[in-house]
């Protein structure tokens, strides 16, 4: 019978049915960070139980690490005992973890997918919710509280009920200037910010074919955002192509038995689904947020046409009818699960190269990863973007949640490459975020202000 | 084969919660704002509640957790998609820490439903109206006593009644005591293993 991936995945898990008519789903894959695992471990010492399958389990600390100078012991107590905490649990428990100053260290949602963790048809779970990033592969990736990070390390399951499938299909061609993130940022704008609560989002369509593996991440990185706790794309020869040859990716022969499975793990093509809606990638506009959650943006040059008693207008100083091309920028921030890959610095850097960041903004890029870094500075993009007046950091979540030093100030106006712009989100209650794409993210720390990126790639 | 790790997890029935009610106003408040990120930087879940919508109730003298007549509310009730955002359990964990024991809203993010149930704390649903009707009843009188009945979803709170629902797995978990499911998950553990045997990825593909 035709089928969607979600749900050959789901059947391919599912255990049991429980006594609470949820399903009992085999995790394929656990991540775990310092964040929001210490509890976790916590719960099962006192339990006396023990990790279920510690090589499906791998850690590394990516929100509270400095990007400044990761010599240990970090300056901050805090961070440095929550990494000492996840070194000690991780021993204890036999799960291999990369500490902050290893090679293959990261933001969880990054280094998953670039060591070939992340595969086809798995189901992953990881304490943070953008663990939906993972779907770009075609694998159902739940993000989940500490209690159920106790349950994944304990039973490497999860109690769970099904969710229905929106295909959202893309199609056509994105006009230049406009990226895998003004994508989503639309899709997020038009369905709302609770239209994805019980749904899994499966994209596709012409567009989302033609995108790298990079792209599809962005785009299902912020599914939850939607409220889509689980977003993907079916794996195809572009993903099969990203994979071969990672670490922990299937070798040899065992790669093309592989590769069949995943083909086969694909939505059918007559699959049915819950709901279906289509958009038009020519109508799409680089996009940036204006107000205090990710749907509520408009493209750089439309004015804002919202409920004048929102109180997104008062925190972040708009007023009906403004546009947000024009706006002064304090901050600058390229980086987040969303968009510091390979990939999304080269755009930048394209953008950057020859010109110098305003005055009056601090601007930094935060890579996703150390071998992101690595790759970057051996294409010499760390000198373009340091020639430019950025701050070239090391690896990690950084200015996205401001756990780390890095965090605005008093009423800083920050562009930013993440996929939050929640009040008080950068660090500063007060501090306010425009979510944007990588390259206008560039041109606005060039700009001094919110430009059309159009116009700067034009010159 | 079974799983060798112990099943005790000592749990009781939740059948209905009672207690003052405190009304958040607003639509998708989000996780950040219920708990702000620098709150986390921490390895356990101890004093959390001290936290509890710091920011906004920094910049909102009139907060409703700023609001003596509110101190001491067990039930929390709120408008739509409450809890977006980031999965932190620091966010439930401090609701109940501080005194929650429910919460009834209009809708939820899924994640932070899902945290709620995990630690006991259920997440009644209702329209839009219907909240409205217990939000203005407990703001006019804070000391009214609400009462949530888990298996009907009637909701009480002096004069004013209202139906809302929870998710029926989640109803049930709560009547039957069983909404921790760590102990369900950690039975028949053999039949875990003969779903990780069957799924190709686990053994690399190697065959």
């Amino acid at each position: 019978m035709a089928d969607t991936l979600f749900h050959k995945v789901w059947n391919a898990h599912a255990v049991r049915t429980l006594p609470s008519g949820q399903t009992q789903l085999f995790v394929g894959l656990h991540l775990v960070h310092e964040v929001t695992s210490p509890q976790a471990f916590d719960m099962l010492r006192q339990h006396g139980w023990t990790v279920a399958f510690p090589d499906r389990t791998f850690a590394t600390v990516d929100h509270i690490v400095p990007t400044s100078s990761q010599k240990r012991p970090f300056l901050d107590v805090m961070a440095e005992e929550m990494t000492v905490s996840l070194e000690r649990n991780c021993r204890e428990f036999g799960i291999p973890y990369w500490p902050p100053d290893h090679e293959n260290q990261g933001i969880v949602h990054v280094i998953g997918p670039e060591l070939g963790l992340t595969q086809p048809g798995m189901t992953i779970a990881c304490g943070d919710s953008h663990t939906s990033t993972h779907g770009a592969f075609g694998a159902i990736a739940f993000g989940i509280g500490t209690s159920q990070v106790r349950d994944v390390l304990a039973s490497q399951c999860l109690a769970l009920d099904p969710l229905k499938v929106r295909r959202i299909d893309v199609t056509g061609s994105l006009k230049p200037g406009v990226y895998a993130k003004d994508v989503i940022l639309t899709i997020i704008r038009k369905l709302g910010v609770q239209g994805g609560v019980g749904f899994a989002y499966e994209y596709g369509g012409s567009t989302i074919d033609r995108m790298s593996v990079e792209e599809r991440m962005t785009i299902c990185n912020m599914s939850i955002e939607g409220g889509a706790r689980v977003g993907y794309v079916n794996p195809d020869d572009t993903t099969f192509a990203f994979l071969r040859g990672r670490r922990f990716a299937p070798q040899g022969s065992a790669f093309d038995r592989a590769v069949a499975w995943w083909r086969g793990m694909a939505s059918d093509a007559n699959a049915r689904y819950d709901d279906r809606i289509t958009l038009d990638a020519a109508t799409i506009e680089p996009t940036v947020t204006w107000g205090i959650n990710p749907g509520q943006s408009v493209s750089v040059n439309e004015q804002i046409d919202a409920d004048p008693k929102d109180e997104a207008f008062a925190f972040m100083g708009f007023h009906p009818g403004d546009r947000v091309a024009g706006t002064k920028i304090d901050v600058a921030f390229i980086g987040s699960c969303t968009n510091s890959r390979l990939s999304d610095l080269e755009e930048a850097a394209r953008i950057v190269r020859g010109h110098h960041v305003a005055p009056h903004v601090k601007a930094l890029v935060v890579p996703g990863s150390r071998s992101i870094s690595r790759d970057a500075e051996a294409r010499g993009l760390d000198r373009i973007f340091i020639d430019a007046g950025f701050e070239w950091r090391g690896a990690g979540c950084s200015m996205c949640l401001a756990m780390n030093p890095d965090r605005l100030e008093g009423r800083q106006l920050c562009a930013s490459s993440s996929n939050r712009n929640f009040k008080g989100r950068q660090g500063s209650p007060t501090g306010r975020t425009l979510l944007m794409s990588p390259a206008m993210v560039a041109a606005a720390a060039i700009a001094g202000e919110v430009v059309d990126v159009r116009d700067v790639i034009a010159d | 084969m079974t799983n060798p790790q112990s099943l005790r997890t000592p749990q009781s029935s939740i059948r209905n919660v009672s207690g003052r009610g405190l009304p958040i106003r607003g639509n998708d408040i989000d996780t950040d704002r219920i708990m702000p990120a620098r709150f986390l930087k921490a390895v356990s879940f101890e004093g959390l509640e001290k936290h509890l919508f710091e920011d906004d109730r920094a910049s909102d003298p009139t907060h409703p957790f700023n609001d003596a007549r509110y101190s001491g509310a067990a039930i929390l009730i709120v408008n739509k998609n409450f809890g977006c955002g980031s999965s932190r359990e620091h966010a439930p964990q401090g609701l109940q820490r501080y005194g929650i024991r429910a919460i009834v809203g209009e809708s939820f993010s899924e994640i932070f439903q899902g945290n709620s149930v995990m630690i006991g704390m259920p997440c009644f649903v209702a329209d839009e109206r219907s909240i409205a009707r217990l939000q203005t009843a407990v703001e006019s009188n804070p000391h009214v006593t609400l009462i949530a009945d888990v298996k009907s979803g009637v909701i009480s709170a002096g004069d004013v009644e209202i139906h809302a629902s929870l998710p029926p797995g989640a109803r049930d978990a709560f009547l039957s005591g069983q909404w921790n499911p760590t102990a369900m998950l950690l039975q028949h553990f053999d039949e875990v293993r003969a779903v990780a045997a069957h799924l190709p990825y686990v053994s690399d593909f190697r065959q």
